[in-house]
């Protein structure tokens, strides 16, 4: 099942890149497709075709979630650009950890990414329950302590 | 100049403003780590908005869908390199600078 899945999506990403709708080109085609297998071939070979790469219900909660972090990363994208312009440079950077309540790796790596994305705070270690963030500003390391991304990436990715 | 030329536009010009400050970022703010913040607004903000305003060029043809491609695979790589990078910093004990440019040299813990 994972299988053809996979295959369906490689294939799929193959039409959107090349572009090749149509059946004029043959041999362009059936070399697409030959390459397709073989890389759900080596995929499977490397055993990477597990529960992570098949995470198809993570799609609908995501569109709940990505709205928001554009609108985090945009209002952080703008203090930071703010501070940079300063002639002051009102910066007070440390380094702070953050707990981090996701269950599953998966979820972990998306708020990790979530906390780098958003500029003024970059992650730069995880272990087993933190995240060691360095944060630019008070104001970015009192946002990202508050928990209110962690809470976000959990009720939306794992319920 | 149609409407989604204007649209474009406005997302060009905010989009390579905010590339010149992280670039300016790059250069301002005093280490390693907080230069990471620079790069950071280019990274996000900055690459969207001037591959939203090239969408906007595009229509709806191939090269918008290769341009939201493009733009997915940057907001998932960038993360990943910078922290790859805050990482190795971090392992090879590189000392992060704290406090406030104001009073070298003094952190402040509140």
């Amino acid at each position: 099942m994972r299988y053809i899945f996979m295959s369906i999506v490689a294939f799929g990403t193959w039409l959107l890149w090349s572009g090749h709708y149509t059946l004029e080109h043959t041999l362009v085609l059936a070399i697409g497709i030959l390459s397709c297998a073989f890389v759900v071939y080596l995929a499977g070979r490397l055993s990477i075709v597990d529960e992570e790469g098949y995470s198809i219900h993570l799609i609908w909660s995501l569109a709940l979630y990505i709205p928001w972090l554009i609108w985090a990363i945009i209002k952080a994208n703008i203090d930071v650009a703010k501070r940079i312009l300063n002639p002051r440079l009102p910066i007070a950077p440390r380094i702070v950890r953050v707990t981090g309540t996701q269950k599953t790796d998966l979820c972990r790596v998306i708020f990790a990414n979530s906390i780098t994305l958003t500029p003024g705070t970059v992650s730069l270690d995880l272990d087993e329950e933190d995240i060691v963030v360095h944060a630019l500003t008070k104001e970015a390391a009192d946002d990202v302590q508050s928990g209110d991304m962690d809470r976000r990436v959990t009720t939306a990715l794992e319920q | 100049m149609t409407i989604v030329d204007i649209l474009s536009w406005i997302c060009l010009i905010p989009g390579c403003i905010l590339c010149m400050i992280g670039g300016l970022g790059l250069l301002r703010l005093p280490d390693f780590y907080s230069r990471m913040h620079g790069g950071g607004i280019t990274d996000t903000l900055g690459a969207s908005l001037v591959l939203l305003g090239l969408m906007f060029q595009g229509g709806l043809t191939m090269v918008t869908v290769k341009l939201v491609m493009l733009l997915v695979i940057l907001l998932l790589t960038s993360p990943t390199s910078t922290h790859a990078v805050g990482k190795a910093a971090l392992t090879s004990g590189l000392k992060p600078f704290l406090g406030n440019p104001d009073n070298k040299g003094k952190n402040e813990h509140d």
